[in-house]
C-alpha cells in the first residue's frame, strides 16, 4: 500500500535528446516576449509573463523535491511568503537595496526550511503532505499577526528593490529581464544538483530511502538539504514576487497557493524541471484565457483539470510524448 | 472566565468536534480502504447544506428536507464515483488531488452559479429552536445539544457498523489490506461504492446538520475539509476510533483556544500585544498540535494495523 506519493512518473536522463532542446526553446521564447509584447499592451503582456515566470521559479523548486526527491510538499506557499515578507519589512523600514533584501529572503526561507525539514522529514508519505501544511498554516498565521506590517491586509511595498542606489527594476522591461535570468539560474541550479552525485543519492531516496541507508548515506540529511536548497530558490521567487506586486499579504501562503503550486508541477509533468515552467505557464496562461472569455471560467476549469489527470498522464509533457508516439507510427 | 463560559465553550467545542467528525469519518474511511485521496469531500459537505436549504424552500419541513437532501446528495455522490472517482483508484495519490481538487473549482463555482454569492440561512426546526437552562442563569441553544446528540449517535452507529457485523469486518479488512480482500473474493468494487456512498452522506448530513447556525455559502467545504484531514492524520488513517477521538481533540482544543487565547496570554504579556497575538496563536494551535503529534507520532495515534 506505499505506492502514489512518490508519482511514478519518469525521470528524464540526461542523454535523452529533448532535454537539451526544449528548454534552450522555452529559454529562447520567453526571451523574445518583450519583443512581441511591444505589438500589443505591452506591460500586461510583460506582467503576465514576469508572473508566469515568478511561479515558474516556485514550481521549480517544488518540482526539484517533490519530482526527483518524492517530497510532496504542501506548504510550499509560505517559502514564497517568507521571501516576499523579507522584502516588504525591510523596505517599511526604508531598506530597498537588493544586497539586503535578496539575502536576506534566501536565508530567511532557507532557515525555514531548515528548522521545520528537521521535523517534516521524519515522515513519510501523506503525513509528509500534512505536516508541511500544518507548518505552511502556521507561517499564514504568524503573517496574519503582523500587525506593524499590515496583518491580514497586507503591506504595500512603496519601491521595487534597487542595486547600489539604482532602480534597474523600475523599468517594466528590464524587470521582465532580471525575472528570467534568476529563473534561467535557478533552472540551471537544479539541473546540474540533479545530475552531481547529491542529486543521483536525492533521487536514490525517491526511489529506495532503505537502499541508500544500506548503502552508507545519510538519507535525512540529504534530504534536508535538498529541502533547505529548494526553500531558498521558493524565497527568490518570493522576492520576486513581492517586487513584481509591489505588495505582500498572508494570501501569499494560503494553503490554496500551496495547492496551486503542485497543480503546475503535475500539469507541466512531474520530475523534468522545466516541466515545471511549462506547468506554471499553462496554468496561469488557461486562467487569464478562461477569465477573459466568462466570469465563470472555474466551471470549464475544473471539469479540464480532471480531464487532464484522466487523459493525459504525466502532465503535459506526457500528452506531448503520447502525441509524438502516435505519430510516429502513422 | 466564568465557570459558565467555559462550560459554554466546552460544549461549543464537542459540538465542533462531532461535526469534524461526521466529516472526517468518510474521509477516512475512503482514504484507508481505497487508499484514495478524495479532496472533493469538503463540497459535498458543502452540498448537502445547500441540499438541505432548497428541499427546505420547497418542503417546508426540516426532516424532510433532510431526508431528500440525503438521498439526492447519495445520489450525486455515487455519480462522481462512477464518472471519475472509478478510474482514479489505482492512480497516484498526486493524480487524485489534481483530480478532485478540478472537482472542487468546479462545483464552488457552480454552486455560486446556481444560488448565488450570498450567504443563505436555513431556519432552525421549530421544535429545537429554543434554549435549555444549563446551570442557573446559563443558557444553551437545543439545536447545538442536537447536533451533538445526532453526531455521538452516528459515532455509535458506525462502531457497531465497522466492528460488528460483516460489511464492517470487510472495511477493516480492506483498511488492512485491500489486494488481499479482493484475492479473497469480496467483490471489493461493491464494496468500495458502499463505502464511498456512506462516506457522502455522513458530509452531507454535517452540512445539512449545521446549516440552521452556519450561514451557507460558497467554499464552506474548504476550510473544513482542511480541518478533516488534520483529524484523520492526527487520529490515524483508516482508523475510526482515531477519527472520533482526534475530532474532539481538535474541536476542543480550537473552541477553547480562540476563546481564551487572549485572556491566557494577558497573564504573561501586557494587554495590547496578547490582543494581537493571541488570534494568531489560537488559530495555530492545532497545527502546532498536529506537527507534535506527527514528531512523536509518524503515523498518527491510532494506526489502523498494517499501515506504515
Amino acid at each position: 500500500m506505499n505506492r502514489g506519493l512518490t508519482a511514478s512518473n519518469t525521470v528524464s536522463l540526461p542523454q535523452d535528446d529533448r532535454v537539451g532542446g526544449l528548454p534552450a526553446a522555452i529559454f529562447l521564447l520567453l526571451a523574445l516576449v518583450p519583443f512581441a509584447a511591444g505589438f500589443g499592451p505591452e506591460s500586461y503582456v510583460l506582467g503576465l509573463f514576469t508572473r508566469v515566470m515568478v511561479f515558474a521559479i516556485a514550481a521549480l523548486a517544488l518540482d526539484f523535491i517533490c519530482g526527483y526527491g518524492g517530497l510532496v510538499s504542501f506548504g510550499h506557499a509560505a517559502f514564497v511568503g517568507i521571501g516576499a515578507y523579507a522584502v516588504g519589512i525591510l523596505g517599511a523600514h526604508g531598506i530597498t537595496d537588493m544586497l539586503v533584501s535578496l539575502p536576506s529572503a534566501l536565508l530567511a526561507s532557507a532557515i525555514f526550511a531548515y528548522l521545520t525539514g528537521n521535523v517534516c522529514l521524519r515522515t513519510r508519505s501523506v503525513y509528509f503532505i500534512m505536516i508541511t501544511l500544518a507548518f505552511g498554516q502556521m507561517a499564514y498565521f504568524i503573517a496574519g499577526s503582523l500587525a506593524p506590517y499590515g496583518g491580514d491586509d497586507g503591506l504595500t511595498i512603496r519601491l521595487r528593490s534597487t542595486l547600489f542606489g539604482f532602480a534597474i527594476l523600475q523599468n517594466d522591461r528590464s524587470f521582465y529581464y532580471f525575472v528570467l535570468l534568476a529563473l534561467l539560474a535557478a533552472y540551471l541550479l537544479f539541473r546540474a544538483i540533479v545530475y552531481s552525485r547529491f542529486g543521483r543519492v536525492f533521487r536514490g531516496a525517491r526511489e529506495n530511502p532503505t537502499r541508500m541507508s544500506t548503502l552508507g548515506f545519510d538519507v535525512f540529511r540529504f534530504q534536508r538539504v535538498g529541502y533547505v536548497i529548494a526553500g531558498a530558490v521558493g524565497g527568490l521567487s518570493g522576492f520576486l514576487l513581492a517586487n513584481a506586486t509591489q505588495f505582500v499579504s498572508p494570501a501569499f501562503m494560503s494553503w490554496q497557493r500551496s495547492g496551486e503550486l503542485i497543480i503546475m508541477i503535475l500539469l507541466g509533468g512531474l520530475g523534468t524541471l522545466h516541466g515545471a515552467i511549462i506547468g506554471a505557464a499553462a496554468y496561469l496562461l488557461i486562467e487569464e484565457a478562461l477569465g477573459g472569455i466568462t466570469e465563470q471560467w472555474k466551471l470549464i476549469f475544473g471539469p479540464l483539470l480532471v480531464l487532464i489527470v484522466l487523459f493525459a498522464r504525466g502532465g503535459l509533457l506526457g500528452l506531448a510524448d503520447k502525441i509524438r508516439g502516435r505519430l510516429g507510427r502513422a | 472566565m466564568s465557570t459558565g463560559l467555559v462550560v459554554v465553550q466546552i460544549l461549543n467545542g464537542l459540538q465542533f468536534g462531532v461535526l469534524l467528525f461526521l466529516i472526517a469519518a468518510g474521509l477516512t474511511l475512503v482514504f484507508g480502504v481505497m487508499d484514495f485521496i478524495n479532496l472533493a469531500h469538503g463540497v459535498q459537505y458543502m452540498l448537502g447544506a445547500y441540499l438541505a436549504v432548497a428541499f427546505y424552500a420547497l418542503t417546508g419541513n426540516f426532516l424532510v428536507a433532510l431526508v431528500l437532501a440525503l438521498a439526492a446528495a447519495l445520489v450525486f455522490g455515487l455519480l462522481l464515483e462512477f464518472l471519475i472517482f472509478r478510474h482514479l483508484y489505482d492512480r497516484d495519490h498526486l493524480e487524485q488531488v489534481i483530480a478532485t481538487f478540478g472537482i472542487i473549482i468546479f462545483l464552488n463555482q457552480a454552486v455560486k452559479t446556481v444560488w448565488g454569492a450570498a450567504p443563505l440561512t436555513l431556519p432552525i426546526p421549530e421544535f429545537f429552536s429554543g434554549s435549555i437552562v444549563l446551570m442557573p442563569g446559563l443558557l444553551y441553544p437545543v439545536w447545538r445539544l442536537v447536533i451533538i446528540g445526532s453526531g455521538l449517535a452516528i459515532g455509535l452507529l458506525l462502531y457497531i457498523l465497522v466492528g460488528h457485523t460483516r460489511v464492517g469486518m470487510l472495511v477493516r479488512a480492506g483498511a488492512t489490506n485491500a489486494r488481499m480482500v479482493s484475492a479473497l473474493g469480496v467483490d471489493i468494487h461493491r464494496l468500495f461504492m458502499i463505502v464511498f456512498g456512506f462516506g457522502t452522506m455522513l458530509a452531507a448530513f454535517a452540512g445539512a446538520m449545521i446549516a440552521p447556525i452556519l450561514s451557507v455559502e460558497p467554499g464552506m467545504g474548504d476550510s473544513v475539509l482542511i480541518l478533516a484531514f488534520v483529524v484523520i492524520v492526527i487520529g490515524g488513517i483508516g482508523s475510526m476510533r482515531g477519527a472520533f477521538l482526534a475530532a474532539l481533540l481538535i474541536g476542543l482544543v480550537d473552541t477553547l483556544g480562540r476563546s481564551f487565547a487572549i485572556d491566557i496570554l494577558r497573564l504573561v504579556m501586557p494587554p495590547s500585544p496578547a490582543r494581537t497575538v493571541g488570534p494568531a496563536i489560537a488559530s495555530m494551535l492545532i497545527y502546532v498540535l498536529m506537527a507534535l503529534v506527527l514528531y512523536f507520532r509518524p503515523s498518527g495515534l491510532f494506526p489502523a494495523r498494517g499501515r506504515g
